[in-house]
């Protein structure tokens, strides 16, 4: 009986080591983004302030190296079509500590639980205004309070506000399929999951600079790509 | 005050930093432990709040006082009213609590107001009117208040009915100043006292209602710039977006985005909000200037002529406010001070029209022969 079972637990290992694919590649920024600006409200703030010794500053854009671009949402937009995915049973975090919201870009799939966590030892309200799914506004009053939320429809960018301290500010955007990432603050990201070869279309989404796609293949579990988001001056 | 506060919460944007109404965070608002009325954007919204509710009470007892020792009854029927309703929506549910115990407070303050024995006599004229009006429109703009809150999240027609209420509640309430400054001057030693003066009008008898009007429409423009959180939809002046008047094409309003860096994403609809916002300036302040103008008659009554180089002057001020406001990003206490110089200038002109109108009327007490606006006004006029 143990034998069996080991049989087959190996054959599933070994399916899905067969379609266990990987995504990567950089987000780059060409042209000139304008430059972070402080957020003096956060310092001037009596409770924000006390154990900050320098200004929060905008993450509108943030370019890290070789022009690298971060948080833009990477995913697979088209070649999935008919498929139904189960959401990932991990629970993406989203913190709220020192007043900033991190991260500031995030995303889920649709139906994927989520929390929303307050590290702060003051309160915060999260407001959520999605356009297409069901906002809410609840407070955090106390430090490590912890809620989970689920959005059921996709949606790029929804915006969370903590209306409190009305400078802290994230986005999150619900996807139809697991297949998506956040690019790091050199514009890189990583897609890994059971994603059989084949062509699809591959989009970046960049709050400020819009979105961006590029028809990628997945040979052998493998495919990178490079996406470019301009800035028009 | 109020107004001012207001005008805060708006231009902070923490109109929803206290999620739920016409409780405060669960709790009775007049319960909410200090440390969590001192945080952040608690502190304004939760501020606006208590001192609506000053206000709503000296309106309450305005109204007892201008109605005389009739309004009683009427007080007393309106408190019952609010104190059953209030009674039996507490007993909807635990959802309803805060409603009921909301509704039914109201009810107690007016029910106080009923039981001032006082035997004042009734204001003369349309007076008592006016302060069952008030009365009424205190409860309606605490009621939208509330609605703003509780229905941000309805969204209709891609607008959500927050913004819609918010909208409505700014607009009342200045329209709310404006018949509180107005039950004043009718109420005053100037209103009711013959200076023996009938002045001649001239082309200020429509210029001055004219100039008023589109003080109160730059107001509602205003509003709605502000409610739609896109008064800095254009971040320079006296040029928008480096020139006359901004292109507001897909592709420019993607690029004017971009090169952001608040959070807002503003659209072709705010810019040109705001350029119409620019326009009414220029239109208000021809409209002023041409009333200052008019002044300079000889035969123009002193007062009208100081209470109009007061309002060119308010009106002057205002122009700096909105520039500055632009300037500086939107700094939440510079936008204020625009919103607040905004109801002076229309609580100004009103005023002006209205004393211009009175002065125009003989004060025999026959007022048959007065316009119809100075025997509205007139109610207070000595037999």
């Amino acid at each position: 009986m143990n034998t069996t079972l080991k049989t087959v637990v190996a054959l599933a290992a070994t399916a899905s080591a067969l379609n266990a694919a990987e995504l990567s590649g950089k987000i780059t920024v060409k042209g000139t983004p304008p430059p972070a600006k402080p957020i003096p409200q956060v310092k001037a703030d009596q409770n924000c302030g006390k154990n900050r010794t320098e200004d929060a500053m905008t993450r509108t854009w943030v370019v890290g190296a070789d022009n690298g671009l971060a948080n833009v949402v990477v995913y697979i937009k088209t070649g999935l079509e008919g498929k139904t995915f189960t959401p990932p049973a991990e629970e993406p975090l989203i913190d709220q500590t020192g007043c900033m919201y991190e991260p500031y870009v995030s995303a889920v799939m649709v139906g994927q639980t989520f929390q929303i966590r307050n590290s702060d030892a003051l309160m915060h309200n999260v407001n959520a205004t999605p356009k297409i799914n069901k906002g809410f506004n609840f407070a955090q009053a106390t430090a490590g309070q912890v809620n989970k939320k689920t959005f059921d429809k996709p949606e790029m960018g929804a915006k969370f506000v903590c209306n409190v301290h009305p400078w802290m500010i994230a986005y999150v955007s619900v996807l139809e399929n697991p297949f998506f990432a956040v690019s790091d603050k050199d514009g890189k990201f990583v897609i890994k999951g059971e994603l059989p070869d084949g062509k699809y279309t591959l989009a970046a989404f960049h709050q400020k600079g819009g979105e961006v796609t590029q028809d990628i293949e997945v040979k052998g579990g493998k495919a990178t790509a490079s996406l470019a988001i301009e800035v028009k001056q | 005050m109020l107004i001012c506060i207001g005008g805060l919460v708006t231009s902070k944007g923490v109109g929803m930093a206290v999620p739920d109404w016409p409780t405060s965070y669960g709790y009775n608002m007049f319960a909410l432990p200090v440390s969590t009325w001192l945080t952040g954007g608690v502190f304004d919204e939760h501020t606006h709040r208590l001192w609506a509710t000053v206000v709503g009470t000296l309106v309450v007892a305005q109204t007892r006082w201008l109605g005389g020792v009739s309004s009683r009854r009427w007080l007393a029927w309106i408190a019952g009213v609010e104190i059953v309703g209030g009674r039996l929506l507490l007993g909807l549910g635990p959802d309803w609590k805060g409603a009921g115990h909301f509704l039914a407070g109201i009810g107690g303050v007016v029910a106080l107001a009923a039981l001032v024995w006082f035997k004042n006599p009734a204001a003369r004229g349309g007076l008592p009117g006016l302060g069952w009006l008030a009365f009424g429109l205190v409860q309606l703009q605490g009621l939208l208040g509330g609605l703003r809150v509780v229905l941000d999240k309805q969204v209709v027609a891609d607008t959500t009915l927050g913004t819609v209420f918010g909208l409505i509640h700014g607009c009342l309430g200045q329209s709310f100043f404006v018949l509180l400054c107005g039950i004043a001057l009718c109420l005053s030693r100037l209103w009711n006292e013959d200076t023996g003066r009938r002045p001649t009008l001239g082309s200020l008898r429509w210029l001055l209602p004219l100039a008023t009007v589109a003080v109160f429409g730059q107001l509602l423009l205003g509003a709605l710039m502000r409610h739609q959180h896109a008064g800095l939809a254009i971040q320079d002046f006296p040029t928008a977006y480096g020139g006359l008047w901004p292109a507001t094409d897909p592709a420019a309003l993607e690029r004017y985005n971009q090169l952001r860096t608040d959070e807002v994403t503003v659209t072709a609809f705010q810019i040109q909000l705001q350029m119409f916002h620019r326009l009414g300036a220029v239109v208000v302040t021809a409209l002023v200037g041409a009333c200052f103008w008019a002044t300079r008659s000889s035969a123009t009554d002193p007062m009208i002529r100081r209470g109009v180089s007061l309002w060119a002057v308010l009106l002057l001020l205002q122009i700096g406010l909105g520039s500055a406001t632009i300037w500086t990003g939107k700094a939440a206490d510079v936008a204020t001070a625009h919103v607040a110089i905004g109801a002076l200038l229309l609580a100004t002109g009103t005023l002006i029209t209205m004393i211009s109108r009175r002065q125009a009327v003989p004060f025999t007490g026959n007022l048959s022969a007065a316009p119809t606006s100075a025997r509205l006004w007139a109610g207070s006029v000595p037999s």
